[in-house]
């Protein structure tokens, strides 16, 4: 099967930086899939490899199945680093010089101009557009192929917040739609919001991928009782020392939730008043500055 | 390649700056050419081109005079619209939302080349026009007989025209790719075309033997010496016989080839950042 995205050992090199290194990457069909990483830890890079815009140093990309060469980007559409287009024509004679390219026709642009909900501007000049507008423009010259694969980097980058629910919005739209979309970004709370599957890139390197459910780690549950020494020991016997860890006041407990009940009996038929049990999840954005920490960690 | 030759049409005839350029060009070829000479027979008044008399500016001249401004000022003009065409895709960074649409560099970078040399035409062919107009006026005016050059002159003129025009359009999209920019390689471009070559020409060449040789083999000067071979007048910047009009053209064409060549070559190879 053909994987819309799929790297083996890529690398890019600048001189002594090594902006990407040996990176593996598979986004698969039909999924949104969220590039994650901080500021100036090589998603744009992989993007632009990915593309053909950059060379990389090793390694190799296929995208659609297609290695690079003429036609390897049919199908896929892309929005890299912000849109950027000639100021002196319209946004409508914008995506007309664009769609040229793309070998589409001048039909195709009314539906793109549509989707991102530009109709009523398409003729104002580009130089006049909002940054809002200017990045709903790239969004609609990456649509104008149709793509299987959509490639969006930082789509949401200097938008207001209604501009930024928007995108999302429309992100979610299109994945829907049963496009394959790659979004980069370095906003946790965005690809949580939007995205089916995270790689998280930190130095170059991918340090971790999977569902946010996945890159969360295994749920658990939290109590708050007293005395707490007493708790704590009871808990212990209950289920294991090691998974048993004292934080802020209270027990953190590596165990299912659906074993609150059991847990709770067994607490206060040992004499322990227990003043809150809930579920525990890992903060993602925890989890995230985790791995972000490790990996710039592993490069130095 | 026609799919990125059509959008690059549509870019360059949108763009104010081309219809800008091409404004000045016909300006500074009437006034130069026409203006400036019939002023000075009008008005019977002595100057540095009293030796251009009335009938240097009647149709029959028409070749001569339209192609006198290519080797220099015009010619850098055209390369100003070779650095824009070119360089504005580094300037806009709009190099990446062309390429990701899925040409190659290569078509698009052909497709650039291929306008360029249209435009380098419709330039030639316009100063070929206004200049016509203008010696028809003046022949009327100065109750002159209107004799045209043969059909085959002006078609070698247009041609040595659309040569030396598109030479210095090619000129201006290599030092866009090789700068990455608008501003240093329009910059550098007009301080060869109008600094440096004047000087090798005026100063180190009549002193320097190797100069003198050099010169023969340097683009400006074979510009020159074809628009000397078809008439141009001799008191013309940047017009001289140095070498003979066939050798001017293929030294011309040469230049035309190598530099879209390595334009080519430089964008194939590099990084779109």
């Amino acid at each position: 099967m053909n994987l819309p995205v799929q790297t083996e050992g890529l690398s890019k090199r600048y001189g002594g930086l090594t902006a990407v290194r040996n990176l593996d990457l598979t986004v698969r069909a039909g999924e949104v899939y969220g590039f994650l990483g901080p500021n100036g830890a090589g998603k744009t890079t992989t993007l632009r490899m990915l593309l053909g815009l950059v060379r990389p140093s090793a390694g190799s990309v296929r995208l659609l199945g297609r290695t690079p060469g003429a036609g390897r980007l049919t199908g896929v559409g892309a929005l890299i680093e912000g849109p950027a287009f000639y100021p002196y024509l319209s946004g409508w004679d914008n995506l007309r010089v664009t769609a040229r390219y793309a070998g589409v026709g001048a039909d195709r642009i009314a539906t793109v101009l549509d989707l991102v909900d530009l109709t009523g501007r398409a003729g104002d000049r580009y130089a006049g557009y909002s940054l809002g507008m200017k990045q709903r423009l790239g969004v609609a010259a990456a649509l104008l192929k149709d793509p299987r694969l959509l490639i969006l980097d930082e789509p949401t980058n200097g938008l207001d917040p209604a501009g930024m629910a928007d995108m999302r919005t429309l992100i979610r739209r299109l994945g829907a739609a049963g496009r394959t979309v790659l979004v980069s970004s370095h906003l946790l709370g965005e690809v949580e919001q939007v995205c089916d599957r995270i790689g998280v890139i930190a130095g170059g390197r991918m340090v971790a991928e999977g569902s946010v459910t996945e890159l969360r780690g295994s749920a658990g549950l939290r109590v708050l009782a007293d005395p707490l020494d007493e708790a704590t020991a009871r808990a212990r016997e209950l289920v294991g020392v090691d998974r048993v860890r004292v934080v802020d006041g209270g027990l953190d407990l590596a165990v299912e939730p659906d074993r609150a009940a059991w847990l709770n009996a067994e607490l206060v038929g040992a004499g322990v008043a227990v003043r809150e049990l809930r579920p525990r999840e890992r903060d993602l954005e925890q989890v995230f500055f985790e791995l972000v920490e490790r990996g710039t960690a592993d490069v130095a | 390649m026609s799919r990125s030759f059509s959008a690059e049409l549509v870019k360059l005839v949108r763009r104010p700056a081309t219809w800008l350029l091409l404004g000045i060009t016909l300006a500074l070829s009437l006034i130069f050419t026409y203006l400036f000479p019939y002023a000075g027979v009008a008005g019977e008044a002595a100057g540095p081109n009293t030796d251009r008399a009335l009938p240097a500016m009647l149709p029959d001249h028409l070749v001569g005079n339209s192609l006198g401004g290519l080797p220099v000022f015009l010619g850098a003009i055209l390369l100003i619209l070779g650095v824009l065409t070119v360089g504005g895709e580094y300037a806009w960074g709009t190099w990446k939302t062309v390429l990701t649409q899925g040409p190659t560099r290569l078509q698009v970078y052909a497709g650039k080349l291929l306008v360029l040399a249209v435009a380098a035409l419709a330039v030639v062919l316009a100063v070929f026009a206004v200049g016509a107009v203008a010696a028809a006026l003046i022949a009327s005016a100065e109750a002159q007989p209107v004799r045209w050059p043969a059909a085959t002159d002006l078609v070698t003129g247009v041609g040595a025209g659309w040569l030396i025009a598109t030479m210095w359009a090619m000129l201006g999209a290599v030092l866009a790719v090789a700068l990455r920019a608008v501003a240093l390689p329009v910059g550098l471009g007009l301080v060869w075309m109008l600094a440096v070559q004047n000087l090798l020409a005026a100063i180190a060449a009549p002193l320097v033997d190797w100069v003198a040789t050099a010169q023969e083999g340097l683009p400006g000067p074979n510009a020159g010496a074809l628009a000397a071979a078809l008439g141009a007048p001799g008191d013309t910047p940047g017009v001289a016989a140095v070498v003979g009009g066939g050798q001017a053209a293929l030294v011309v064409a040469a230049y035309l080839v190598v530099f879209a060549s390595a334009g080519a070559a430089l964008l194939r190879r590099r990084d779109i950042d």
